[in-house]
């Protein structure tokens, strides 16, 4: 496969960059929220849909055994691109939501008592504190928080004090979707280790922008969405622990999760399957897959400087504007910034930037603790992906001067 | 003029633009002109919440009309409110209850209505209409 070394053979590769609404070109700046596919994807997709369907694992046919074959193959294709130990340890979901999910019905169900204690982020998203609320309601577990300071970063000092031997699992983002910051993952899984806690990843965000090496993390789950890493909606991954999976019972119920069943008994299969009842959306995992064979041929060093070039200068066009309050700012940053600006509200500049062509996002962006704790309605966020271009940073800062002044 | 005869006036005064950054530009212009709602109308009870925006909406009735006051932190949304406000406050509960959107439609702003924008906006209409229906169960 050919490598992908610069912005015009990227960009190439999607049709839907080169649209336009309203009558503008697009600028596509809301990828935290969904990436846009390329066209080996959408072949795939279309061919899966179009002839190569038959329900997997089943049946004898040749449609149904070569849909499990593509689906099995992507499995192994997840497992090298996250440097899993072994297949059994990705489980298909139907999103980073779902996953998380699992782990706090699954997990929660095993592991955890009353009294015992689970560790999210205020900075999280809500599919990482409603699952967990809702975990510690019917576990009698204690939910605590892991705080963050004025620039969005961990406050790692105060980590050390909610953490004894009472912490069961601390599940948090590894890049928050408003924040993009890089959260420093490596040290708090230690420190979480040294008491026994397990440590659940949300990486929605992290496995787009990072090298993801589950086991140089040492992470025990790692949750994620397929669409937006190039793949289709509907799609997702719990990377988890063999050792811990095999010892979880399942979630839901259903074929294709089972070895034998009689009328009032089951023995189920081993993980992943274990994690998989139901018919899955095989066509979409297949096409994840594909998503991920696009992503490695990117070569790696232009993906590097790209991310960085358009992290610069999203940051120094911000930064020009009047008025301007970005949220998060680190060393560690990724090109996803949200910001609002003095004396104009968030929805309406996102307004009359999607009638200039632009897509970003506004609002709480499903974090409304966060929110409050920046004392804010909502924010506008500006999320980038390689293909994204410095000329279309420009245009973006441009468009957003001319909002601000209509609304000013 | 009836509730139709001020929405075919907006229809008209929106059709003369043709660029969108125009059309909201005069819902920026109309959103500042919008007599904002009584600082005591702007309690949690009267108060619309949405992922977007939010959205004040307060009722009186007198004379057998409905007076409505609203307000938002967005000024594109507080446009489209003084909108609704222009073709239902001083109304009957019937006039509201029989009225339809269509103009809304008709000067191409149904997106801020739909369900998925969370800017408060549908909820306000809901709101309008359930004012409408007690205030004429009241009435009997």
């Amino acid at each position: 496969m050919a490598t992908i070394e610069n912005i015009s053979q990227m960009r190439d590769k999607f049709p839907a960059l080169r649209q336009k609404v309203h009558g503008k070109d697009l600028i596509y700046f809301d990828n935290g929220a969904t990436a846009q596919k390329p066209d080996s994807v959408l072949s795939l997709l279309n061919e899966m849909n179009s002839g190569t369907n038959g329900n997997i694992h089943r049946a004898v046919h040749e449609l149904s055994a070569k849909c499990t074959s593509l689906y099995e193959s992507a499995r192994i294709t997840i497992k090298d691109f996250i440097n899993a130990h072994s297949t059994e340890e990705i489980i298909f979901t139907s999103g980073t939501t779902a996953s998380i999910n699992l782990v706090a019905n699954s997990f929660t169900t095993k592991f955890i008592a009353k009294g015992d204690t689970i560790i999210i982020c205020e900075a999280d998203h809500h599919s990482n504190i409603v699952p967990w609320q809702m975990a510690c309601e019917r576990s009698g577990a204690i939910l605590k928080i892991l705080p963050i300071d004025e620039n969005g970063e961990w406050m790692m000092d105060k980590l050390e004090s909610l953490i004894d031997e009472s912490v069961k699992i601390i599940s948090v983002a590894h890049i928050s979707n408003v924040l993009g910051i890089a959260n420093p993952v490596e040290k708090l899984i230690k420190i979480a280790h040294k008491v026994g806690a397990k440590v659940l990843l949300d990486g929605a965000q992290g496995i787009v922008h990072e090298n993801i090496d589950v086991k140089k993390l040492d992470c025990d789950f790692y949750a994620f969405s397929g669409h937006k890493l190039y793949g289709p909606t509907g799609t997702g991954v719990l990377y988890g622990k063999r050792e811990i999976l095999e010892d979880m019972g399942p979630w839901m119920g259903g074929g294709d999760m089972v070895e034998s069943v009689s009328l009032f008994k089951t023995s189920y299969a081993p993980p992943p399957l274990k994690f998989e009842a139901g018919t899955p959306n095989f066509i979409g995992a297949a096409a994840l897959g594909e998503a991920i064979n696009f992503v490695q041929q990117f070569d790696r060093e232009f993906i590097r400087d790209q991310e960085y070039a358009l992290t610069t200068s999203l940051l120094e066009g911000l930064k020009s504007i009047d008025g301007v309050k970005i949220y998060g700012e680190s060393k560690h940053k990724l090109p996803i910034y949200s910001f609002n600006i003095e004396g104009v509200h968030h929805s309406d500049l996102a307004m009359l930037l999607d009638k200039m062509g632009v897509a970003v996002r506004s609002g709480m962006m499903c974090c409304e603790p966060l929110m409050t704790r920046f004392h804010t309605t909502g924010m506008v966020r500006a999320s980038l992906l390689p293909y994204n271009t410095i000329e279309e940073i420009d245009l973006f800062i441009t468009a957003v001067q001319k909002a601000v002044k209509m609304l000013k | 003029m009836s509730i139709k005869e001020v929405e075919q006036q907006i229809v008209e005064e929106f059709s003369i633009f043709t660029d969108w950054l125009d059309k909201y530009e005069y819902l920026i212009e109309l959103g500042r002109s919008l007599p904002i709602i009584k600082e005591s109308g702007k309690e949690d009870k009267n108060l619309i919440k949405g992922c977007q925006s939010r959205v004040w909406l307060a009722a009186d009735y007198s004379d057998g009309k409905i007076w409505f006051t609203a307000d938002s932190d967005a000024i594109i949304t507080k446009g489209i409110i003084s909108l609704l406000v222009r073709v239902f406050s001083g109304r009957t509960p019937q006039e509201i209850i029989d009225a339809d959107l269509n103009f809304i439609k008709q000067i191409g702003l149904e997106e801020n209505l739909s369900p998925t924008r969370a800017n408060g906006l549908l909820s306000m209409i809901k709101q309008i209409k359930f004012y409408a229906v007690a205030f004429a169960a009241n009435k009997q």
